[in-house]
């Protein structure tokens, strides 16, 4: 009898709603994580979309033709060289790749030399989960490849040629920019690794200075310092930007140490870059950079503020740490998201909630500016200013109520 | 003018009124001692006084400024000591006196004065966090009184002090006020309210059931002390 009521005092004490409420907001992030994830995963069960233009009229472009319609969804045919144009349109909102098989195709592959094959990929996307279709459709090539590569050595022999029947001219069109001769994969992974940093930086950032305001306020209700604080002869807005201020710069001097040890890290691979970006005009102006700054220090803001009016719940340094979870969970979220994900290939709904999150804003500025997409980055810094405002607003509303000492809001009038 | 003027004073935590329509002024220059059971509602009282917490009904007037209205005003005038405060333990003790200076001007008279209430010798250059309790206390009543506030609103001041501490700080008390300093602070110790107070109201669930001079209310209520008054008055 005395035991449980001891586990009903422990059950009591620890289920309070300082901790249930970081759990539910954990569950409903990783509910919107695995619908992102979920949705990818279909989408890379689904025959990809493609399109075939063949002015060859033998017999190993009607294989590639057969092929192509077994495992994918041949969304676009064409007859002539003209027709390219018209399937990159059609595919463009649609498609993955699109297949040109030009004339004497099959002839140069019986003379016994390679057979030129030009594919045009269509990247919505440069997240992991983007390049999913491109996959598949490497895997249709291979297997046609493969099927040429037979008929040539029952018919002719092992040679060389028979080997290696195809030869691939490739051309990546990427949110309108073509880069010829590079593949998906190397544009994803080269985008990936120059816009990392910042979404990395953001996280470290928000979890650090984040931290430290919640704490900061945990720390003044448990040394029970808050009281005199707040009786000082100095506005509570200048308490809270006081408060604001102080975390950044000790959460951005944590943050540059941080930093130190991964640009290290980043610069490790970046050194083997195969090609340059900037060369297909996707770099950074000086601009775009000051964009980006403005970006990290807006979303800092918002992040601060936010934690400054969760730290206002804070009862003491131990129910401030389980309040800085969910803040954190914000910040993972957009970062893998967009590192799954462009934000213009989520689905409607991810978008609202990439959006609504303030700290997403500079994790996806690096990579839309790249693509000169300045809608998306403004819109973001003009939602994220509101939002910081906002939250800075309510956070001295709460200083000038009871809330703080009392844990009640609403006026007694 | 009246240091503080408390007019039909509630105080409601959802349902529950903790303050019940009190009223008292503060004469100027005077020390006003609210004394009562716990969850009399003292610290309440003096919590709307020092601007934390807000009014359900009534009004406050410190030194003529609407405590609510003109909150910023009332805080350069006052200063306040709650009952169980605490002092930041990174800091010396030298350093939070300083820090609290800045926000009354940061004059270096201002912490030396300070640093002589406290009176912790050579140890107020240590870190909080190394002081006893009693230390403690001693530079928060030294943090409450060195900038000559116009108002001091003292929760307990001598709460976790020995008796020789409690009795300089009470000294310190009575020299505050000789230099123009109004006290109202609450206590539970009756020999310490009648030793330092002009003037007591004795609260019991929310209310104000007497009030008077420590002398006035020994003689009608035919006591020996306060003690015996406040359990008269509480039976």
């Amino acid at each position: 009898m005395s035991m449980m009521a001891l586990i009903k005092k422990e059950v009591k004490e620890l289920l309070t709603p300082a901790t249930i409420l970081p759990i539910i907001a954990m569950t409903l992030l990783f509910g919107m994580l695995g619908n992102a994830i979920g949705g990818a995963v279909k989408e890379a069960r689904e025959k990809p979309s493609i399109g075939v233009v063949n002015v060859d009229d033998g017999k190993f472009s009607d294989i590639i033709k057969e092929e192509c319609n077994k495992m994918a969804r041949v969304i676009y045919n064409g007859s002539s060289k003209e027709d390219i144009e018209e399937g990159l349109n059609i595919l463009k909102n649609k498609g993955s790749a699109l297949i040109f098989i030009p004339a004497n195709f099959s002839e140069e592959i019986y003379k016994g030399r390679e057979g030129k094959i030009y594919i045009y990929w269509i990247m919505r996307g440069a997240g992991i989960m983007d390049s999913i279709p491109f996959g598949a459709i490497e895997s249709i090539l291979t297997l046609i490849e493969r099927e040429i590569s037979t008929i040539l050595v029952e018919e002719k022999g092992v040679n060389a040629s028979a080997l290696s029947p195809l030869n691939r001219s490739e051309t990546t069109i990427l949110k309108g920019i073509e880069m010829q001769g590079v593949s998906p994969g190397i544009i994803s992974n080269m985008i990936s690794s120059q816009s990392t940093t910042v979404p990395i930086i953001m996280m470290i950032i928000i979890i650090m200075a984040g931290g430290m305001v919640i704490s900061s306020m945990g720390m003044e209700k448990e040394n029970k310092t808050l009281e005199t604080l707040l009786t000082l002869p100095i506005k509570r807005r200048s308490i809270v930007i006081g408060k604001i201020v102080g975390s950044a710069i000790v959460g951005l001097l944590m943050a540059v140490i941080y930093m130190i040890g991964f640009s290290y890290y980043i610069q490790s691979f970046q050194q083997t870059l195969p090609l340059n970006l900037a060369d297909y005009g996707l770099s950074l102006s000086f601009l775009d950079y000051i964009l980006i700054g403005l970006s990290v220090f807006l979303a800092l803001t918002a992040a601060l503020s936010l934690c400054m009016v969760l730290g206002t719940f804070a009862k003491n340094y131990k129910s401030a740490q389980t309040l800085t979870l969910p803040v954190s969970l914000l910040a993972l979220l957009p970062m893998f998201m967009i590192m799954f994900k462009d934000f213009d290939t989520l689905p409607l709904a991810l978008k609202i909630i990439l959006f609504a999150i303030p700290f997403s804003h500079p994790m996806m500025a690096m990579r839309s500016l790249i693509f000169k997409d300045y809608a998306l980055v403004i819109g973001g810094i003009a939602y994220v200013t509101i939002f910081a405002f906002a939250f800075i607003a309510l956070a001295v509303y709460i200083f000038n109520t009871d809330k703080l000492l009392t844990g009640r809001i609403k006026r007694g009038k | 003018m009246n240091a503080v003027e408390v007019n039909e004073l509630v105080k409601k935590y959802g349902e529950f009124e903790a303050v019940k329509g009190v009223s008292f002024n503060v004469n100027e220059g005077e020390i006003f001692g609210l004394i009562g059971p716990n969850g009399a509602g003292k610290t309440t009282i003096l919590r709307i006084i020092a601007t934390l917490l807000q009014i359900t009904e009534g009004s406050v007037r410190v030194f003529d400024y609407d405590i609510e209205k003109e909150a910023d005003e009332v805080r350069k005038l006052i200063s306040y000591l709650p009952e169980d405060a605490g002092a930041y333990k990174n800091l010396t003790g030298r350093e939070y006196l300083s820090f609290i200076a800045t926000f009354f001007g940061g004059k270096k008279e201002m912490v030396e004065r300070g640093i002589e209430i406290a009176n912790l010798g050579k140890r107020i250059d240590d870190k909080i966090d190394t002081y006893s309790k009693g230390m403690i206390r001693r530079l928060l009543v030294a943090r409450a009184l060195m900038n000559k506030p116009k108002l001091a609103i003292l929760d307990e001041p001598t709460s976790g002090l020995d008796v020789i501490n409690a009795q300089e700080v009470r000294k310190i008390i009575q020299r505050t006020v000789k230099e123009g300093t109004t006290v109202l602070l609450s206590s539970h110790n009756m020999l310490e309210v009648e030793f330092l107070c002009h003037r007591i109201a004795l609260i019991n669930e929310g209310r104000i059931v007497e009030e008077g001079s420590p002398e006035e209310l020994k003689e009608k209520h035919d006591a020996k002390n306060v003690e015996e008054v406040f359990l008269k008055v509480m039976k």
